[in-house]
């Protein structure tokens, strides 16, 4: 699809963007649904056009490495992409001991003693003890990222090299993290309750406030990514309950995967409810010079029997989305499984208004 | 499946008396849960007394076994067709319910009194319900149970929809070294230090640490672990010598390891990693399960010749060029029928293309396959297929 990049380049300018002045993008969605590629392809139609993003993995996959064919991220920010229009895309791969011990060292200026505590298994204890801590520690690293100037200390010591002249600029324009998955968004999210049950004082306690009140800002919002098919769309659903019930910001719905139809509308109709001629496509297939015999016939009937039906069932998955009340992208079915298709689909992203 | 690979005999593995234990492990969203469940469905209409374990919460499982909800306890499934000679197949299911399970053990080793210290103790209760590992604990703590109680022929076992692969494995361990850990252990030394002579060399460093953790994470979060540990001493020995037996258990010949994947890149990596894994560690693998394998029946037609004839009926379908309405009807139809067969042979193309260089990189690990469905399914009928359609293979090469 060559012509992507030169319609949105043409767009970028005069587009709507759907989500102005958010600065952090949390993706989720179902396993299987594709929810790292479209944390990706976000992070890339937003850098597009000169801009600068983080792209954050917390569950220890390294699955970004593998999307952007890039090694194993380490646990700094490393450029892992260059958008269309000039832009880069950074991503960092948190290691929730990793960043402990950053965190130690920031607030105790623990040092070595930081790495004693790891042999005597304390980093794991502490990470492992309470979820909430682990989730404090992991969302932390976004939030210190997204509200991180080009004067602060963190940015000196970052892969990020600033080059805006004006010290109070951000040193990313926007944050993408590619969260745990829709049945655990609510909880991971919710950091500040998490911890509130356990440590109730401490600086944990104390930056999980913080960080809950840049979640619940106009700065952030949580997409989410799923297929037409019953089990991702009811989770999505509910996942989107949840959230609105802890008062957790939902951005759009990110419906991956869509088939576009491939026969006219009224053949579609006939073919979904099983009416469809199998005379006349055997007649068609002898003028076309293919066999024409009833078992081919016969099987190619059924295949248009199931793409009609699949149609049918995405339609009607659609409306039950739509009540929802979020705005809903659509990423059709790619052939192509290189790094091309990031570029696609954030193109197809900005082009929708996601970015 | 492909000419690479071995096949693997499903109905053998679900109808064998020596297997006892199959679990189906795999990254989320590749249908485990279903395919578990078809399993199960299948070994019972054998004639085989069978449960399933299942973590997924989704109701829908529960309904398409025809049970209202599933929890803590086996439920009988109502509708298993057994055959005649083999009258007596039985097909229960269950959901773990995890902090029920870690609550039951407590209550098993500990006294009245001090098991209802630790079911209160905060920290338990957060340990029981969220602890990255206790469900992959308890899940095989349920196994052992019910591996225990033989009244089972098979138990079938869906594993958790993990953060990786590998989780399933070494969360059991994890939870047990985390529980028997020098950390802890250093945790519990106040209340018993007098006793100890080394306590004092260590004071200077104890200091440091648990300063440390109680700044970050309070002080009373710290002394309910405290208490926790110290109630829960008597029974670390007990919860490390179960997890040790699950572990054996799992290694036994009766047990069978099932990966199921789906013929898409990052399911394929998964299953690959899980299959090294699994080999790595000696742990009994069966073989991989390729669900949703997309196979057409008029594969003589190839996509790029599908293509060119559906271009060609389109140029035919106009009456200007004298064919009669009907024939413009005919191949209006057949060159969209065409273009549905290409995409379909473009897809299976690549699949076949996926499923091949995974089956080069593990020539001795058998395969087998599920074709698509254009629909989920959503009762017995359709597990009933889902088992048979397993089975009946086509020749392997």
């Amino acid at each position: 699809m060559p012509g992507y990049a030169r319609l949105v380049s043409r767009d970028a300018a005069a587009r709507d963007r759907d989500w102005e002045g958010v600065r952090l993008h949390v993706v989720t969605g179902k396993g299987g649904t594709g929810k790292t590629n479209v944390a990706a392809a976000l992070a890339l139609a937003l850098a597009t056009g000169g801009r600068r993003t983080l792209l954050i993995e917390c569950e220890g996959r390294q699955g970004l490495a593998r999307l952007f064919d890039a090694p194993p991220l380490p646990y700094t920010e490393r450029r892992v992409a260059v958008a269309p229009d000039g832009g880069i895309v950074y991503a960092l791969a948190i290691d929730p001991e990793e960043a402990l011990l950053e965190y130690l060292d920031l607030y105790y200026h623990l040092g070595r003693a930081g790495r004693a505590l790891r042999r005597l298994g304390a980093i794991d204890f502490a990470t492992t003890i309470a979820p909430g801590v682990r989730d404090v520690l992991l969302t932390g690293k976004a939030y210190e990222a997204t509200r991180r100037r080009i004067s602060s200390r963190a940015s000196r010591t970052a892969a990020a090299p600033p080059d805006s002249a004006d010290p109070d600029a951000y040193v990313y324009n926007a944050v993408v993290m590619d969260a745990p998955p829709t049945g655990r968004i609510a909880r991971f999210l919710n950091v500040n309750s998490e911890v509130a049950g356990l440590a109730r004082v401490g600086p944990v306690n104390k930056q999980a406030e913080s960080i809950m009140r840049l979640i619940r800002s106009a700065q952030t919002v949580v997409h989410v990514v799923t297929l037409l098919e019953d089990m991702p769309v009811q989770e999505t659903i509910d996942g989107i309950d949840e959230l609105r019930a802890l008062e957790l910001p939902v951005g759009g719905v990110v419906v991956n995967r869509t088939h576009r139809p491939l026969l006219s509308s009224s053949d579609l109709k006939a073919a979904a409810a099983g009416k469809i001629d199998i005379e006349a496509i055997a007649h068609g297939l002898k003028v076309g010079g293919l066999t024409a015999d009833e078992r081919t016939a016969t099987a190619l009937r059924d295949e248009t029997v199931a793409h009609a039906q699949q149609l049918a069932i995405e339609r009607k998955l659609r409306t039950k989305l739509k009540q929802v009340g979020c705005p809903i992208y659509d990423l059709p079915e790619l052939d192509r499984f290189d790094i091309g298709r990031l570029y696609v689909m954030a193109a197809e992203l900005g082009r929708q208004g996601a970015a | 499946m492909t000419p690479h690979s071995k096949y693997l005999d499903v109905e053998r593995l679900v109808t064998d008396p020596n297997t006892r234990v199959i679990v189906c492990c795999g990254s989320g969203g590749v249908g485990k849960t279903t395919l578990a469940a078809a399993l199960g469905l299948r070994a019972a209409e054998s004639g085989r007394r069978v449960v399933t374990l299942t973590i997924d919460p989704a109701k829908r499982l529960a309904q398409s076994l025809g049970l209202t909800h599933l929890d803590n306890t086996p439920r009988r499934v109502d509708g298993i067709k057994t055959r005649k000679q083999n009258p007596d197949g039985e097909l229960h299911a269950m959901m773990l319910d995890m902090k029920r399970t870690f609550d039951e053990i407590v209550e098993a080793h500990a006294s009245p009194t001090k098991a209802a210290q630790i079911l209160a103790n905060p920290f338990y209760q957060s340990l029981s319900s969220s602890f990255a590992g206790t469900q992959e604990y308890m899940a095989m703590e349920k196994l052992g149970q019910l591996r225990k109680s033989g009244r089972w022929d098979l138990i079938v076992v869906d594993t958790p929809p993990s953060r990786s692969a590998l989780d399933f494995l070494d969360a059991p361990q994890r939870l047990g070294r985390f529980l028997d850990g020098r950390f802890i252990r250093m945790l519990l030394v106040p209340a018993k230090a007098g006793g100890r002579g080394y306590v004092k060399v260590m004071q200077a460093g104890l200091g440091l640490v648990t300063n440390t953790m109680t700044k970050l994470l309070g002080t009373q979060l710290i002394s309910e672990v405290q208490t926790f540990v110290t109630a829960m001493d008597t029974m670390f020995g007990g919860l490390r010598e179960r997890a040790e037996a699950t572990g054996a258990l799992l290694r036994e010949p009766g047990t069978a390891f099932v990966v199921v994947a789906a013929p898409e890149p990052d399911a394929l990596r998964e299953a690959a990693y899980f299959v090294d894994r699994l080999v790595e560690e000696h742990m009994p693998l069966a073989g991989v399960v390729m669900n949703r394998v997309h196979r057409s029946r008029a594969a003589t037609i190839s996509a790029g010749r599908a293509l060119a004839t559906a271009e060609f009926l389109d140029g035919e379908k106009t009456p200007a060029t004298g064919g009669s309405t009907e024939d413009a009807t005919s191949a209006t139809l057949t060159a969209g029928v065409l273009r549905v067969h290409a995409e379909r042979m473009t897809t299976q193309a690549q699949e076949e293309k996926l499923i091949e260089g995974f089956a080069l990189s593990h020539p001795k690990v058998s395969l087998a396959s599920i074709p698509a469905f254009g629909t989920d399914v959503h009762d017995l009928a359709g597990l009933r297929r889902l088992g048979a359609d397993l089975v009946d293979q086509p020749a392997a090469g």
